[in-house]
């Protein structure tokens, strides 16, 4: 239904894939019968990464009935240490570990109107959104932004089905998201305390749109976004944590969080949902040589700047610009 | 349709039940602003209440934390819900609006919000995918609240699966058996009855017994209206089936030879029995019924006389159906038969499964050739 429920993995199998934008591969997997894949729910794939596996998250863009084959599409990330490239060498008849659809992104037939807003590769988090509100003959409108046609996937596809309802910005073309616009507009809608916004993309552009919602003073739980716990302000880098009460230090690499880093380190923490949701792992900020980097919803902004506390499951430390050190932060222990 | 189905595909005793479709939770007046109240449709607990504006909203009965149920907490602010263990709260969308000791919602945590429906004097609610509730799927009960009606009626918490309730009403030849002395008469076995699937997927079960001595319960009604009756009546019962789960009954005698089968009803009485029954696990039902008449609109006493003698007639199925069940129970091993009068249950079985197998829940075939429930 609408809740998570915990991961079971079984083997997928590769039916299709196809190219569907630049560095964009669409794919469809085969895996045991769960009932359809509902809007906004995704897959875990386990993806070798160096020696290691690591897990990612793709929305499912598209489910059969019985929820036995599921499509996603695949962003290429250039600096990518293997999940995105490896999913791109993926041809029919290959298999990978893979979860039932999972859900962390509902979407709620009851509000009254429905804006979804996809940046670029996004659009794979609500393109199902939108056809199922189709479905339901509900008000929505699917708003599109790229940087360029060539970049975005199904574009076509989407504006056959949705015709008037999709509203596409292109860079590229000069038609640029006006994010202050947009809120704007739902801001002087008759039913703007009735109307949701779903949004996936780039997390500049969703922390726009948060902070342009609050000044709007529209409520904020009818703002709704995924939090993979996946995108951050920096791109990763390595750093080092420190807990001077155990005299531990730990590199924390560019591909694991401060709580993966700490535990191989022998420290026993109490965390649950690894995604930034829960603030169970919290620890307290004891000195930061570099900029802490927030990628948790627990936190509110003013808790963010105030830099005292931080997510060890998902958020990070980069180095600061002229400082001679490597990124480092010492934590206490509760 | 080019294949026959196997014989016994449909007569599971256990008969899973349709999400997909709209289901009377409560009649409108059970559902208020002041108090939440629980109820289970489809084996869904659900916490229903009112906004202040009046809409009924149905939330999952669970917390999203730790399941505590909803329907103990308290109704907050316009349309929310406050958890009675740890004060999360929910909108009417299902929505967590607030949790205790942060400044932030973790924006994942909400419980579904079933679609709901005001209609015919009951909240409907549609326990499946929310993104095919179209309410002009809701069967129509217009008698309930139309001007050229009057009547009432009460729920029976039956303790049986929905589908023994459905076969009750698809074939009245046991009111000769079951309720013989009030609406029972011989008549009923011996006279010839049609059934038919008609364009619009209901389903029409329709009898007529011409020149009979009216039973006690109709000769009242007659007299009700023309006090001065006396004397033989053709009497009939038309049985309107729309899926999954309501049966309307067009019932009424009027004094025999009058043109009643004809068309002309003037001379008589005619009532509607309206029953929507409401799977609540797989062997209870909410059963919401109600008896309509389209005379003497502006007597509460008759509205509350048929109201209770309805009330004692049904009191004789619940001690049928819940016997029957209990026997199911006991007999495991045992299959159901059909028989000629039960054509018309036979095609609402027929039509609840094509609802299921759309929905990947059809009864299947075991081994040993019983029909048995699919797991929810
Ligand atoms: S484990 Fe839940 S916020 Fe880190
Ligand atoms: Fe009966």
């Amino acid at each position: 239904m609408t809740t998570s429920a915990q991961p079971d993995w079984s083997t997928g199998r590769v039916l299709a894939t196809a190219p569907v934008a630049a560095d964009v591969q669409r794919i469809t997997i085969q895996r045991p019968a769960r009932g359809r894949a509902a809007p906004g729910s995704h897959l875990d794939v386990r993806v070798p990464v160096g020696d290691t596996t690591d897990v990612r998250s793709y929305s499912i863009v598209e489910s059969d009935d019985d929820g036995s084959q599921l499509t996603i599409s695949v962003l290429r990330v250039p600096q990518s240490r293997g999940g995105s490239a490896f999913m791109h060498t993926l041809v029919p008849g290959d298999e990978l570990p893979v979860t039932q659809p999972l859900q962390n992104f509902p979407l709620s037939v009851a509000a009254a109107r429905h804006v979804l807003l996809a940046g670029g590769i996004g659009i794979t988090a609500v393109a199902a959104m939108a056809q199922a509100l189709r479905r339901a003959g509900d008000d929505y409108t699917l708003v599109y932004a790229g940087r360029s046609r060539e970049r975005m996937a199904y574009l076509d596809e989407l504006a056959g089905l949705h015709g008037d309802r999709l509203v596409v910005h292109i860079d590229a073309e000069q038609t640029p998201l006006d994010v202050a616009e947009l809120v704007g507009s739902i801001g002087r809608h008759p039913r703007s305390g009735a109307t949701e916004l779903y949004m996936c993309g780039p997390i500049r552009l969703m922390d726009a749109v948060r902070r342009a919602w609050e000044s709007a003073a529209l409520p904020l739980v009818n703002l709704r976004y995924e939090t993979f716990g996946s995108s951050g302000w920096f791109q990763p880098e390595e750093f080092v944590v420190t807990i001077p009460e155990r005299a531990v230090e730990a590199t924390v690499r560019s591909d694991e969080t401060i709580l993966g880093a700490l535990t191989r380190a022998g420290i026993d923490l109490m965390y649950d949902c690894r995604k930034g949701e829960c603030g169970l792992c919290l620890l307290d900020v004891e000195a930061v040589d570099g900029a802490l980097d927030h990628r948790d919803v627990f936190l509110s902004t003013t808790q963010k700047a105030d830099g005292r506390t931080i997510s060890t499951c998902v958020s990070r430390v980069v180095a600061r610009e002229g400082s001679p050190n490597g990124p480092r932060v010492s934590l206490t222990l509760p | 349709m080019a294949d026959l189905m196997p014989s016994g595909k449909v007569t599971a005793k256990i008969f899973p039940h349709p999400l997909n479709a709209w289901y009377a939770v409560a009649w409108d007046h059970e559902v208020t602003g002041k108090a939440l109240m629980s109820r289970t449709v489809a084996g869904r607990p659900m916490a229903l209440y009112r906004t202040r504006d009046g809409r009924p909203v149905a939330l999952a009965d669970a917390c999203w934390h730790r399941l505590a149920p909803l329907s103990m907490g308290k109704l907050v602010g316009d349309d929310e819900v406050q958890c009675p263990y740890h004060g999360l709260r929910y909108n009417s969308a299902g929505r967590c609006t607030a949790m205790p000791a942060q400044e932030t919602v973790n924006p994942s945590a909400m419980v579904p919000s079933y679609p709901t429906v005001e209609r015919y004097r009951y909240v409907w609610v549609w326990p499946g995918d929310s993104t095919l509730a179209d309410p002009d799927l809701i069967p129509d009960m217009h008698q309930m609240d139309h001007p050229e009606w009057a009547g009432d009626g009460l729920t029976i918490h039956a303790p049986c699966n929905y589908q023994l309730i459905l076969d009750n009403l698809m074939d009245l030849t046991h009111e000769e058996f079951v309720h013989g002395s009030s609406i029972g008469q011989e008549e009923l076995s011996e006279s010839e009855f049609r059934t038919r699937l008609e364009s619009d997927g209901s389903v029409t079960v329709e009898r007529w017994m011409l020149d009979v001595e009216p039973p006690p319960f109709w000769r009242k009604n007659i007299r009700d209206r023309f006090p001065d009756f006396e004397g033989r009546v053709d009497r009939w019962q038309i049985i309107h089936y729309y899926a999954p789960s309501t049966i309307c009954i067009d019932v009424g005698v009027a004094p025999a030879g009058t043109g009643a089968p004809e068309g002309d009803r003037s001379h008589g009485v005619n009532g509607y029995v309206m029953n929507t029954i409401t799977p609540e696990t797989d062997r209870t039902s909410h059963y919401f019924w109600a008896f309509m008449r389209n005379y003497r609109l502006d007597s509460q006493l008759i509205t509350t006389q048929l109201r209770e003698s309805v009330r004692n007639v049904f009191a004789e199925d619940e001690a049928m159906l819940a016997a029957q069940q209990a026997a199911i129970d006991a007999n495991p091993d045992h299959e159901f038969y059909s028989l000629n009068i039960d054509a018309g249950g036979m095609w609402v079985r027929r039509i609840l499964d094509r609802m299921l197998e759309a929905e990947d829940r059809a009864p299947v075939r075991s081994a040993a050739g019983s029909a048995v429930g699919s797991a929810p």
